[in-house]
């Protein structure tokens, strides 16, 4: 059916070989079939040809922490327009969280979220499934059902496990299909009806305030029966410097925890709430400039494992209202790459580290036979042009979802290309798009 | 000039000369409410409007007098009677009232951030009447009309405000304009109610005797009696038994302390009957100044954008009165 | 004194005037019974209070005094986009009943004097209000007319006229500017 395609000239950088060099890539059939310096003329013989001098050739970028609000909230985002906000940003692969309407707390549920993906033919869409039914927090759902319908982890985000009892429940159930557990750490009773970080400036604003403790508390817990029960932890959305630390002496002391950081927690301060700008506010909040460096950190020295964005698009209306009433979550497919490379900049994190955060290490937590660009691949491929300026103006966003902190902002550096299964599902140049 | 905002949200990046001049117009706008006819054509057609999502039966007067003493044609809507429990949002109520060409909308909100969100998308001015624990601008310029008129100098000058600081728009306000003029700031309360980054307000303690120790001012909050299911202190009594201001407390303060309150006053909670009535309280004098303060603001804030055009010559005379109790000056005479 | 400026009254004349005005205030009036002096600001008071001083000289009787700021009265300020500082009124007596001279420096259009009419009537009823300028420059917009005049100064309406006092500028004297030619 397809034409071979030729990769020429680009920088490959592929963490699980540590590949970071110029290399050709030939993609046939969906297949990566050779990364090397030089190939054969005759393998090359009928294939298109991408020139890709001066830019990254990477492993089709994973992220897994995204919201596609279908089936339910379809006036938000759809798997559709979802899918193609994620290859438009770089991205080949998400895991899409279970908050919708219905929750996806069964089989049905996670088998229409695959059909929508697979209408879409798009990006690749690998659901997970809630902890609890209908996110309630009392009792387990059908994991099992679950997994054999194709969740890759179970995760109540966007809603806390407050009941601890059900949280032991939970790892010792999943482990038995070797599914990680996707923590939301908030304890509610502590957060209280704080719409943004408790300090200085939720002081100033006269805002009420969610303290970095209604996280931590619930982390230390969390970890704790983590040592108890054996089963993985995954600590979706980490925001504090007090986390890190957790994090970091768990994995000290062995225990299997993986953790994920977004892109506004590693890039902005609460001072971007200034004014009460509904753009600036979710769930976790915008910490202190501590709490920023601190994550910072911890991506250059592994205890936060991933870069997942928590794309969590909303109707205008719910965010042009007063900030207490304006609801939780930015969008992030769009600038996580630009974002992230800055960071990679900035904090001196070999390109090589940070783009398995975004590759390899998002498809070793969740199994996924992804994140690598060695022959015998899948032809999931990111071609970036690293040093392309461009300004974020959300309107112009392929997600519906428009509310982003980083509207204005100028970025370094984008997908020019997006390839899934050896099919390109997203191309442009210099304003283009298929 | 001094004053060109275009709203008043807060004090907060208020300077000292926009405050000075404040105060100095509201000063000059006192001897109006002191008249016979308590009455100023300065504000002759314009519309004002009140917005208030929250009850406020004290601030909505004073309001509405000042405006009717500037002859300005005064509405107000209150949450319970308008299409907020329709559904409308804030933004919806407020655009469509915008569209009736008011020169100024007074809000007051539950929501920290209200009147600036409207204020970025109106075309007429705003003033924040109290946004949820954020700022209440012209509580506070009357407490510092208040202090200025006894104390003259507001620069050094300590001042101790005592109560539930943490959920206070009063204080707040109050804390950023002092701060500003160089006042020093005490805050006491019991620890529920204040937060660690206030120090870098003031002194903060949890002692009320220490708190008011030689003060100038001490300016008591209201205890919203709602907070004591929610854990912030166990029972009002024992709120009351470690801050109430009695009598014994003003004793530490200086000789010629000023006791100040917003109002409505919890009699016996946060203050005791015998101080609120006695010889230190300014509390009545706070309320006159309120009306001055407002007038002086509405004065400042609707001679902009809405210009309707005066034809050249018009009389007094052909006024139309604008409300149906207040008689236009003409018709008033003093016989003899 | 620039090329387009001259003085049209020195020192000496603005006392004169002065003094010639109070005699006339107390000839048409017989006496100081019920006179009461109100000083327009901002110049206004400061003539008030000469007047009330040389009164004061002539019959040994101090006549109530106030200070009165127009700037709420004004029929132009939708027009502009500044706002005038107000400084205040002070009435400290009452208006009923009195003789009031309302003093001013110069007259001009007539709606100053028309606002502060206004604002009178809003303290009381006075027996009658007569007025006192140190000039008059004529080009009258509304039908008022001064009582008595330190000086007729005829002028063009594109010439300014300023009086300069001791209390408030350093030196007593009134001049007329000629605007540029363009």
């Amino acid at each position: 059916m397809s034409q071979p395609v030729h990769i020429r000239g680009g920088t490959v950088i592929d963490p699980a070989s540590g590949t970071q060099e110029r290399r050709d890539v030939l993609v046939r059939e969906g297949k990566i079939i050779a990364v090397s310096e030089l190939i054969a003329e005759e393998a090359l013989a009928g294939a298109k040809v991408i020139e890709a001098a001066n830019h990254l050739v990477l492993p089709g970028l994973i992220d897994m922490h995204v919201h596609l609000r279908e089936p339910g909230y379809e006036y938000r985002e759809t798997v559709e327009s979802g899918t193609r906000a994620a290859v438009a940003g770089g991205f080949t692969a998400m895991a899409c969280m279970a908050n919708t309407k219905p929750v996806n707390d069964s089989a049905a549920v996670t088998e229409y979220i695959l059909e929508r993906a697979q209408a879409a033919g798009l990006a690749r869409v690998y659901p997970i499934g809630a902890v609890s039914k209908e996110l309630k927090g009392e009792e387990l759902a059908e994991i099992g059902e679950m997994r054999q319908a194709g969740i890759v982890a179970v995760s109540d985000d966007g809603m806390p496990i407050m009941n601890g009892g059900l949280m032991r429940r939970a790892l010792e159930y999943s482990s038995m299909f070797g599914l990680p557990v996707i923590v939301h750490e908030e304890d509610r009773l502590i957060a209280g009806d704080g719409v943004m970080n408790e300090g200085a400036m939720s002081l100033r604003l006269g805002l009420k305030g969610v303290p970095a403790a209604a996280e931590e508390a619930m982390l230390a817990r969390d970890l704790s029966l983590l040592e108890r029960t054996g089963g993985r932890l995954h600590v979706a959305h980490a925001s504090t410097a007090g986390s890190v630390d957790l994090i970091r002496r768990a994995k000290d002391r062995g225990l299997a925890v993986t953790a994920e950081a977004a892109p506004h927690h590693f890039t902005l301060t609460e001072a971007a709430v200034e004014g009460y700008n509904t753009r600036a506010k979710m769930n976790p909040p915008l910490r202190t400039l501590q709490d920023v460096e601190a994550i910072r950190h911890a991506l250059a020295d592994g205890t936060i494992d991933v870069i997942a964005s928590d794309h969590a698009p909303h109707h205008r209306d719910e965010k042009e209202v007063e900030f207490d009433h304006a609801l939780n979550g930015v969008v992030g497919l769009e600038t996580t790459l630009a974002l992230s490379l800055r960071l990679a900049e900035e904090a001196q994190i070999p390109l090589l580290r940070l783009i398995a955060a975004m590759s390899l290490n998002p498809a070793r937590i969740l199994g996924l036979p992804l994140g690598t660009l060695a022959p015998g691949a899948e032809a999931d491929i990111t071609v970036v042009d690293p040093s392309s300026r461009w300004t974020v103006q959300a309107a112009r966003f392929q997600s519906k979802g428009r509310s982003t902190p980083f509207e204005g902002m100028e970025l370094r550096g984008h997908a020019v290309l997006t390839m899934v299964a050896g099919r390109i599902v997203w191309r442009t140049g210099m304003g283009q798009s298929i | 000039m001094p004053f060109t905002r275009r709203h008043l949200l807060g004090l907060e990046d208020v300077s000292s000369e926009e405050l000075s001049y404040l105060l100095d117009t509201a000063q000059s706008f006192k001897e109006i409410s002191e008249r016979e006819i308590k009455k100023v054509p300065t504000l002759r057609g314009k519309t004002v409007v009140g917005m208030f999502y929250e009850a406020s039966t004290r601030t909505r007067t004073s309001f509405e007098i000042a405006a009717k003493r500037m002859s300005a044609d005064f509405v107000s809507l209150s949450a319970s009677t308008s299409s907020v429990t329709k559904g409308e949002t804030l933004l919806d109520t407020a655009r469509n009232l915008d569209a009736m060409r008011p020169d100024a909308l007074i809000l007051r909100h539950a929501s920290s951030g209200a009147p600036h969100f409207l204020a970025a998308r109106l075309d007429c001015a705003v003033i924040n009447a109290g946004d949820g624990a954020h700022e209440h601008p012209t509580q506070a310029l009357l407490d510092l009309l208040t202090m200025r008129e006894r104390k003259q100098k507001l620069a050094g000058l300590t001042v101790a405000i005592v109560g539930d600081v943490l959920h206070s728009r009063v204080a707040r306000s109050n804390v950023f304009a002092l701060k500003t003029l160089g006042a020093n700031i005490r805050l006491v309360g019991p620890p529920t109610l204040l937060a660690p980054e206030m120090r870098a307000w003031g002194d903060v303690t949890t002692d009320l005797h220490e708190g008011v120790r030689d003060a100038d001012v001490i300016m008591m909050l209201r205890i919203q009696l709602e907070r004591q299911g929610k854990n912030f202190f166990p029972t009002v009594d024992e709120y009351s038994r470690y801050f109430c201001l009695t009598e014994s407390a003003v004793a530490r303060a200086k000789s010629d302390v000023m006791i100040m309150h917003p109002g409505p006053i919890n009699r016996g909670v946060e203050i005791a009957s015998d101080v609120a009535d006695g010889p230190y309280s300014v509390i009545l004098d706070q309320v006159t100044n309120g009306i001055a303060v407002r007038m002086a603001v509405l004065y400042l804030l609707t001679n902009q954008a809405r210009t309707q055009t005066h034809s050249e010559g018009e009389t007094q005379a052909e006024l139309a009165a604008p409300e149906v109790e207040v008689v236009a000056p003409r018709l008033r005479r003093k016989v003899g | 004194m620039a090329a387009n400026q001259r003085v049209v009254m020195d020192a000496q004349a603005v006392e004169r005037a002065l003094t010639r005005v109070a005699h006339e205030v107390l000839e048409r009036n017989k006496g100081t019974h019920g006179l009461a002096l109100i000083g327009i600001r901002s110049r206004g008071v400061d003539i008030a209070k000469r007047l009330r001083q040389k009164i004061r000289e002539i019959e040994s009787v101090e006549l109530p005094s106030g200070i009165m700021d127009i700037t709420l009265y004004r029929d132009d300020l939708s027009r502009s986009r500044q706002h005038p500082e107000v400084k205040g009124t002070q009435i400290p007596f009452a208006v009923d009943d009195k003789r009031i001279i309302l003093v001013d420096d110069v007259l001009f259009t007539g709606r100053t004097i028309r606002a502060a009419l206004d604002a009178l009537m809003d303290f009381g009823r006075p027996l009658n209000v007569q007025l006192v300028v140190l000039i008059d420059r004529g080009h009258r917009e509304l039908p008022i007319r001064a009582d008595y005049v330190g000086k007729n100064l005829p002028t063009s309406v594109s010439e300014s006229v300023h009086v300069r006092l001791t209390e408030s500028d350093g030196c007593d004297e009134v001049v007329i500017t000629r605007a540029e030619e363009r």
